[in-house]
């Protein structure tokens, strides 16, 4: 039990960020689930509105992205910036307007969704009222972040803060910009951008919302939890500054590897694929920065299922951050454009990367802020491996599907026709879409785990009285 | 490891100052999407009809769209299509749908010639899409016949046994609103979609008594048909 840090920071609003994100978890992946099992069986759209996949699938992205990866963010941002400075938040109340404010957007996008009220920007889909909500709920988030450092008590500031930073700094330009827009009416707007212009801001949020919000972001959990969790220091400070700075810069000029070969002007995507082939280079750093954390120390991965969450996730980011390069060279693009290969690449980098170094730093969060041990370890590991196994049939389903798409939709016949209609290439991927069904299940099966385990350690918690404990205790010695 | 960790210079200025870590972060963050994004404001190749002015109709912004023949060139919707464009937006058609062909000989053969910028001007937003779940939908007007669309949009593994596309049973229910067309045209005209006062008028004739079924039908059979392109020029290069 620490009750020093109970008492001297502000513990209680990372509680319930880090509950939520996991409630959250749950959610998203359920509607994925039933998203994937539509395309495998359509019968389960029910000829109703409010279940079509159409609207199901923005509800399922939504759900993923903000609300599980948009409270795992403030949990462990909130979190680390309290640690890593040495201070109390800077403003408590705002931090709760944040936390209020946040789940109040989650539930508004839950209800206007499946009502089809939506923007069509690929994970910029919420109307123009909820998109302010947004704007001023994040501005919340980044000011109290940048408070926080500005009253430090260390005189630097430590590498997980400048991520989370980059990301706050990025996600508002791209929030803003993006969702530019001229209201109808309450729940209807339309673009200021048109066409190839609007394509290529779209993508430029699209891509960075991958880089910033899930990569960046999710880059400082790795920086601060990993180290902790390990109970070593970062392996090299060089080679988190060059991270930083490299992975900054560059990925935003990722977005138009999204548009080779469209109406977008060949300059700017090749600039895009160019830089995205150099982004090797930073990405593998970072991974090898996180990984060789442990050297010396691996013999952890054994007992401690937490770290293991982590340095699998390390390994699938940088499995995915290299398919990424090779997916934007334009021969390879030419052929997995449009298919299910992107959409097994970034769940390569959803489920393996940002989810399972989101669930090890939130077990991690859970036991020190509610100052008890998790109810079952034996639960712990029985999700790490409903994840990955889950994770890894999700992405192979989708690689050989994507890929046999890609050929059939070129293949000629000995008579220089199309051997294929389209029919037949949807034909054939329905063992696929089955597959993906099932790899998705089993990983939500191990949420769902997590989901039980988390609540059970509250409630023992509770009945405990550990948080009360914690707050009430006195302090023997003198605190800095 | 053995390595010295102190921070120097202009790192260490960032490290200890709060506000230039920001400052320095936000610049560096912005470059990439300056660089890549407003060039295409300003140059006159990113649209190729200003190379090819036929591609677009010579009467856009000045006489009514009801003036417009088949293969005059691009312009605006008309109000039944923009109708069908803001079901196809609420369906989330785009998820599964893109409207971009690439210059492949396949994709030419299975859908047509290659999509030209110039194609999308007036989309607001734009509706390329990034997934084929579906087939490519840029130029599928013409294509099928109303009646095939109405029945494959009922129940599409009526006429296409293997889709998996949902059944949109509740197309043939809702009637447009001829009101909020015209209101969602005057929108469009302020992102800059010159419509004039006669399409305005026309949206609340053309609209009345329509349901969202033949709106859609009538948005997926424009699709891709306005300009008369020439597979002898080269649009792009």
């Amino acid at each position: 039990m620490d009750a020093r840090a109970e008492q001297k920071y502000n513990l209680d609003v990372v509680r319930w960020f880090a509950v939520m994100a996991v409630v959250y978890l749950v959610v998203g992946a359920s509607v994925g689930v039933y998203i994937a099992s539509e395309l495998a069986w359509p019968v389960l759209n029910f000829d109703s509105p409010y279940l079509s996949f159409g609207r199901l699938r923005p509800v399922h992205t939504n759900a993923v992205i903000f609300a599980f990866g948009g409270c795992t963010l403030m949990a462990t941002a909130f979190y680390s910036v309290q640690r890593t400075c040495g201070v109390r938040l800077w403003s408590d109340k705002m931090a709760w307007f944040t936390f209020w404010g946040w789940n109040l957007v989650i539930v508004l996008a839950v209800i206007t969704l499946p009502l089809g009220l939506t923007q069509s920007k690929e994970y910029a889909e919420l109307e123009w009222p909820i998109d302010i909500l947004i704007a001023v709920v994040w501005l919340s988030y980044l000011f109290n972040f940048v408070m926080t450092l500005a009253t430090r008590k260390s005189s630097h500031i430590y590498v997980s803060n400048w991520f989370f930073l980059s990301m706050m700094i990025m996600i508002t330009y791209l929030h803003v910009v993006n969702s530019l827009a001229i209201p109808v009416s309450l729940f209807k707007s339309y673009s200021i951008f048109a066409g190839v212009q609007d394509a290529m801001i779209q993508w430029w949020w699209g891509h960075n919302a991958v880089g910033f919000y899930l990569t960046a972001g999710f880059l400082g959990i790795m920086y601060y939890f990993v180290p902790k969790q390990a109970n070593r220091p970062v392996y090299s400070y060089r080679l988190s500054v060059i991270h930083f700075w490299a992975l900054s810069f560059g990925y935003v000029w990722l977005g138009a590897h999204h548009l080779q070969y469209t109406a977008l002007p060949d300059w700017t995507g090749s600039l895009g694929a160019a830089i995205s082939l150099a982004m090797i280079i930073p990405s593998w750093g970072g991974a090898l920065n996180g990984m060789m954390t442990l050297s010396g120390a691996w013999d952890k991965l054994r007992t401690d299922y937490v770290l293991r969450f982590m340095i699998m996730s390390l390994a699938f980011y940088a499995m995915s951050t290299f398919e990424g390069p090779v997916m934007a060279i334009k021969t390879v693009n030419a052929l997995s454009h449009y298919t299910d290969w992107t959409v097994g690449h970034v769940h390569s980098g959803a489920l393996g990367w940002v989810a399972m170094v989101g669930i090890g730093a939130l077990y991690h969060l859970v036991t020190r802020c509610f100052h008890t041990e998790m109810y079952s370890v034996k639960l712990i590991n029985l999700h790490f491996w409903a994840a990955t196994i889950g994770a890894v049939i999700y992405v192979v389903s989708m690689w050989v599907s994507g890929i046999m798409q890609g050929l059939m939709w070129r293949a000629y016949d000995d008579y220089g026709t199309l051997a294929y209609t389209f029919a037949e290439s949807v034909e054939a991927m329905h063992p696929y879409y089955a597959m993906r069904a099932v790899g998705g299940g089993i990983f939500l099966f191990g949420a769902a785990i997590m989901l039980f385990n988390v609540v059970m350690t509250v409630r023992k918690s509770f009945a405990e009285g550990r948080v009360e404990q914690a707050r009430t205790a006195t302090l023997t010695t003198v605190t800095a | 490891m053995s390595e010295n960790t102190e921070s120097k210079g202009l790192q260490n200025w960032v490290e200890t100052n709060v506000w230039a870590l920001v400052l320095l972060t936000a610049i560096v963050v912005s470059v990439g999407g300056i660089v890549e994004i407003v060039p295409l404001f300003y140059m006159k190749s990113t649209l190729e009809h200003n190379k090819f002015p036929e591609i677009v109709w010579d009467g856009v912004g000045k006489k009514p769209l009801s003036e417009w023949k088949a293969g005059d060139g691009i312009r605006p919707n008309r109000p039944l299509e923009v109708a069908g464009r803001d079901v196809y937006i609420r369906e989330g058609c785009y998820l599964c749908h893109s409207q971009m062909i690439r210059p492949f000989r396949d994709e030419h053969e299975r859908y047509g010639h290659y999509s030209l910028a110039s194609e999308s001007m007036f989309d607001h937003p734009f509706q390329w899409g990034s997934k084929r779940t579906g087939p490519d939908l840029a130029r599928v007007g013409g294509k099928y016949s109303d009646v095939w669309h109405r029945k494959h949009l009922r129940a599409p593994r009526s006429v296409v046994p293997e889709s998996v596309m949902p059944n949109y049973p509740w197309l043939d229910e809702n009637l447009v609103d001829p009101e909020e067309i015209e209101s969602n045209m005057r929108g469009l005209a302020m992102v800059g979609v010159p419509y004039t006062e006669a399409d305005f008028a026309a949206a609340l004739e053309e609209t009345k008594g329509k349901t969202e079924m033949d709106a859609v039908v009538a948005y997926l059979q424009v699709l891709g048909t306005m300009a008369k392109l020439d597979d002898s020029k080269a649009y792009r290069e």
